[in-house]
This record gives C-alpha cells, structure tokens and sequence, in this order.
C-alpha cells in the first residue's frame, strides 16, 4: 500500500503496482464466478421444487384415481354422474360423486352469502369511511380472526353456532350444513376483507377528488367510482375465498356431518369432499381397498376444482388489473 | 324540513342513502367485532376451568391467610404434564405440545432456507423468460391448494417414499437412541409430519420473501454492483438485510399457519392416542389441533371443554407469535428511500 501512496509518482515501479493491482488476481476471480454458479444452481432448485411438487401431486392422484377405476366396483360415468355416495354401507357399494359435490357446494354457498357481501362492505367501510384510528383499531381485529386455526372454528361451529341455530329452529340437528357453513364463512371473511380491501386502497385519489368534485356522497363515489375500478381485484379476493371454503376440512369434518347425499335444505347432515376424506383416513375404511382408492378420486376432483378456480382469480387479478399511473 | 330547504329532492335522496350506508357499514364492520368477542368469551368459559385451578385463586383472595398458596398453584399444572386419557379428569396435552414443537420446528427449519433461496433466485437472479414465469404462476396456484392435498402429497413422497424402499427396509441413518434417527421411509413419524407441514407453508413464505425482495430499491443494488460486487455478494450483504424484517414477518405468519394446521396431518394417519414423548425424527407424534379435533368431535362435555382449554394454549402461542411479528415490523422496519 505504501508504495502506491508514497513516493515519486513518475516512478515505474508504482506503476507496475497500480496495474497489477487493478487487473485483480484472476485466481480469485474465478473462484468468485464458480461459487456464483453453485449458488445460482443451488437456488434454482429451490424454486425448481416447487414445480416438483405440483408434479407429484398431480401423478400421484392421476394415478391413483385410474387405479381406483380400475376396480369392478367403480366406472366413470357412475363416478361423474351418480347420484348415490354409499363406499361404506350396506352390500352394493355406490360411487357416484354428486352427493359430495353438492354437500361441498351447499356448505360454501352458506359461507360465500355470509362472508362475500359483509367482507366488501367491511372493507368499503376500511377503506373509503373509516378514521385512521378506527383502522388502527379494527385491522387487528382482522388479523387475529384470519390467523385463528380452523380447527377452532369447527368447535366454535360445534359448540356456538349449532346452540344457536338450534334455538331459532329445531330443524337443525347437531351437525347440519348452515352451522358448517357460517363458520367457514366467518373463516373467509378476514381474506375477502383484506384481499378486496387491498384493491379499493389500489385505487388512486384523482378518481375520487374528480367525482367529490362533481358533488358525489361518499356513497355515490364508493359503489360507483372506486367499486368499479377495484372491480378486478374483489372478483379475485372472492374466487380465492371460495376456493379456501371449498378445501375447507377441519370446520366440515366436525360440524357438517358424516352422511353424503343430496340435498339443498341448509339445516340438514351432508357430507363435503374434503369430510369424506377425512372419514376414510382416520381410518373407517382398509387400506388398498375400493373405498380408500375412491378417496384419491374425490382428492383429484377437489384439486382440479380448486387449481381451476386459482388460476382464474390470478388470471383475473393481472389480466384486468386497471393500471392509472 | 331542514334538509329540503333549497334542495332538490334527489339531493335529499342522496344524502339519505349515504348515511344509511355508513350505518350499514358500521353494522357490517362490527359484527367482526362481535364474532371475535363471543368466539374468545366461549372458548374462555369452557376452557378456562381446565387451566386455572378456580378454588386455588379464590383461597389466594379471599381465604385466610394460612390456605393462601403462591401462584403456582392457580394453575393445573397437570393439563401440561399429563399424557391423553379416557378419563377427562385425568388427560393432558403433553404429548400433542412435544409433537407441535418438534413438527413445527422441522418445518420451519427446511421451509425458511428454501422458501427464502426460491424467492431470491426469482427476484434476484431469474432471467425473465417463459420458464421464470411459469415457476411464478405455478408458486401463486400452489397456495390455493387446499392443505388436505398436500397431506395426500406428504403421505406419498416422505411416509412411504413412493415404495422405493419397500415396506420394512433396513436404510437407516444412526440408531433410535439418536435424535437424528432416520429410518426409510420415513413412515408416520414427526419428520414426515414436518415435512408435510413445511409443503403447505412453503408458497405463503415464497410469496411474501418475494414481496420483501422486491420492496428494496434498486438504487442499493446498483451501488454494490458498481463497487464490484458479484449479484450474491449483492444480495447477501445488500438486499438480505434490508429484506429482512419483512421476510421475518411473513415466516412468522407462515408458521404459526403451520402450528395451526390439522388436515394434512390428518391424512398422514398419525396415531389419536398418544403416551410417549418424541425422542427421534422417527417418533410417532400427535399435534395440539389435532388434539382439539379429537376432544371436540366427542360427544361428552368434559372432553369438548378439554378441547377448548387446548384451543386457549394454541391461541396463546399464536397471538405471541403474532405480537413478535408485529414487533418486528414496528422496530426492524425502516423506510428505505
């Protein structure tokens, strides 16, 4: 160093110095540029992994699945279009997945009519009305009730909900689709709030200072300017709510009962996909044998019904996202 | 008659729906509230009795001062130290609190490092093009997947190794005195459960270990690159740190989404009934939802309670870890520009 600093700074030694030192020690260099590689690799296969278990999922239940029709007591037209779900009762087995679909579908109706509208109205009210001292105050609340396990709602749908309901009407028996329902709607309520909440705030101020200008209400430019702008996003957050109700397991498997069939009436037993999973997991059913094959069935409908429903609420998300700036 | 004064009535109108949507709203926004009330206040009648020795608080209070304990003895000890019963009276959650512990502890371990590396090589180093973009894609639609599936996913790939191995293979690593016991496949052991716990959490940490990466401002990378830097020198001395807090924040959240999880284990068939501690990665193992879902679909009121005074401890740890990750954003976040 000292010889770079000191000394006459015409002197041809410190020149030799100064370029050997600029032209750095190619040793190291190439060290450097192969320690990049590995850890370039190295990262690549993290995300590659994620791929990798798309992958797998999908093989391992595709081929499942085609085992399971592989056996006598399951043809795919029984399976798509039967109307009996009965693996486990009585002596003919039935494998017809109407049932599930419907039991899965009349659960999240109840939880999409309870938490759709009073998520976006709350996040309207977040957003547009709010001080920011209430914000303060009620986000947290938001966050709590959205880390909230779902195991605790289905005691909570089991132990209040049902009570409850019991008390309007004694239709409703210990576990029925309403008490399952509103408790994977209090479940989804946190993310259609915050999802859509998110797109409302996305919108810029122009749009609304020009419409208060015009002498809009707070009102008018909620559901007329900053709704339609943020349109986009809040069909996004309520596909990906939907798509949580749905895989929805703990909350079915305790609340909504065991048995598969259809039926509309919202205070009665019925069985969703994921609960008939459960049942056969935990055990009710040997392993290797038609029933436990028919799970992995119902496990490919339920995951090409909630892969589909993603990728159009992503697809929505950026395909008509409205770009201001 | 105030309002009409000079207005046209549409106006009036207006001014009408608008307040009657802000008292909807008020409506709407407080139920959230209330639901929160009634779910602590319910799971707290229920559970608390299980906890908190009620008799032992009143002698502390108001008894003489002879009977007046510490505050030692407020609580049932024994609801923590006890293994499942039959018996109500007599169960406890220790082997569902080591199983949590030791399963969350495993997921955390593996899902950081690779969560975190993914989000750094989509940020920092993918080259944008067809492939970066459908990984992305592909990251975004996994975390719809509903955790039941990744249970199926869990019990192919880590509990039976896609039948690699055979059913009763001699592959093993150390021996079952070792806590780094390792035997193949991996079967229902709390390895395989972590393992399974670390699939579902791994999208939530990518995506918001990304959404950290991408808040960090350019100009800091392009001042240590001009220094000479190499891009991971950039990032491990540059964008990593100021990442940082966010990237806790959101494992944080991750992970206790992690603690509380039942489904995929549900699918792995870990074992209801469990009397032993874990002691090696190849320990059966239960865990405290899996618990609750066991307390809680029985029909007796003593064991739904017993599922409620569990669901006070889970909430607990969650609401401190929830506080630790508010913390961390509150202290550690600093505006970068």
């Amino acid at each position: 160093m000292s010889a770079l600093t000191a000394g006459n700074p015409n002197d041809p030694a410190r020149g030799a110095l100064i370029a050997a030192a600029s032209r750095g020690s190619p040793r190291s260099v190439a060290l450097r540029k192969r320690t990049e590689r590995v850890i370039r690799a190295t990262l690549f296969l993290c995300a590659a992994l994620s791929v990798l278990s798309t992958a797998t999922i999908l093989i391992v239940l595709a081929a499942e699945t085609i085992s399971f029709f592989e056996t006598d007591e399951a043809t795919v037209t029984d399976f798509l279009f039967g109307t009996t779900w009965s693996p486990l009762l009585g002596a003919e087995k039935h494998f017809g997945i109407l049932p599930l679909i419907t039991g899965t579908l009349l659960v999240t109706v109840v939880a999409a009519a309870f938490a759709l509208p009073l998520g976006l109205v709350t996040a309207i009210y977040l957003s547009e009305y709010a001080r920011p001292k209430v914000r303060a105050t009620l986000k947290p609340v938001l966050e709590v009730l959205a880390g909230v396990p779902t195991v605790v709602y289905g005691f909570f749908a089991l132990a209040v909900i049902t009570p409850g309901l019991q008390l309007f009407s004694d239709k409703f028996g210990s576990y029925n689709a309403m008490s399952a329902g509103l408790a994977v709607g209090i479940m989804i309520l946190p993310i259609v709030c915050s999802l859509s909440e998110d797109s409302l705030r996305a919108v810029p101020k122009s749009l609304r200072e020009g419409a208060y200008a015009l002498g809009s209400t707070r009102f008018d430019v909620s559901t007329r300017v900053v709704v339609p702008a943020a349109l986009s996003g809040i069909v996004a957050a309520f596909l990906l709510a939907i798509t949580r109700a749905i895989g929805e397991t703990m909350i079915v498997a305790l609340a909504a009962g065991g048995l598969a069939r259809i039926t509309w009436r919202p205070w009665d037993e019925t069985q969703t996909m994921t609960a008939y999973m459960v049942q056969i997991f935990l055990g009710d059913a040997p392993a290797n044998g038609v029933e436990y094959k028919s799970s992995y069935a119902v496990a490919f409908v339920l995951f090409l019904l909630t892969l589909g429903l993603t990728i159009i609420g992503n697809a929505v998300l950026r395909r008509f996202r409205e770009e201001y700036d | 008659m105030k309002a009409d004064r000079g207005l046209p009535a549409s106006a009036v109108k207006r001014a009408v729906l608008n307040r009657g949507f802000l008292v909807f709203c008020l409506a709407a926004t407080s139920l959230a509230v209330v639901i929160l009330a009634v779910l602590i206040i319910s799971i707290t009648v229920k559970g608390l009795p299980w906890i908190v020795d009620g008799a032992a608080v009143k002698a502390t209070f108001y008894g003489t001062s002879a009977d007046a304990g510490s505050w030692k003895q407020w609580i049932r000890w024994e609801f923590f130290t006890e293994y499942a019963s039959r018996k109500a009276k007599s169960a406890g959650i220790l082997a569902p609190l080591l199983g949590s512990i030791w399963a969350v502890a495993i997921c955390a371990i593996v899902a950081l490092p690779l969560g975190v590396g993914t989000a750094i090589y989509l940020e920092e180093f993918a080259p944008k093009n067809r492939v970066t973009r459908y990984i992305e894609t592909n990251i975004r639609n996994l975390s719809g997947v509903p955790s039941i599936v990744y249970g199926i996913l869990g019990l192919t790939a880590f509990a039976r190794m896609f039948g690699v191995f055979g059913r009763d293979s001699n592959f093993v690593i150390g021996t079952p005195e070792d806590w780094y016991y390792i035997h193949f496949p991996f079967g229902q052991s709390v390895l395989t459960g972590g393992l399974t716990l670390m699939l579902v959490i791994l999208p939530i940490i990518i995506i918001s270990s990304q959404e950290a990466f991408r808040s960090v401002p350019k100009s800091m990378r392009e001042a240590s690159l001009a220094m000479g830097a190499t891009k991971w020198q950039t990032v491990w001395n540059i964008t990593q740190p100021a990442a940082l807090p966010m990237i806790l924040t959101g494992a944080i959240l991750a992970i206790s989404r992690a603690v509380g999880e039942a489904a995929p284990l549900l699918v792995l068939g870990v074992p209801l009934f469990i009397t032993s501690k874990p002691e090696n990665l190849m320990s059966d193992f239960t865990v405290l939802p899996f618990q609750i879902f066991n307390w809680a679909g029985r029909p007796q009121d003593d064991f739904r309670e017993l599922a409620a005074a569990a669901i006070i401890v889970l909430l607990i740890v969650l609401l401190s870890f929830n506080a630790i990750a508010v913390l961390i954003r509150q202290r550690l976040h600093r505006p970068l520009t």
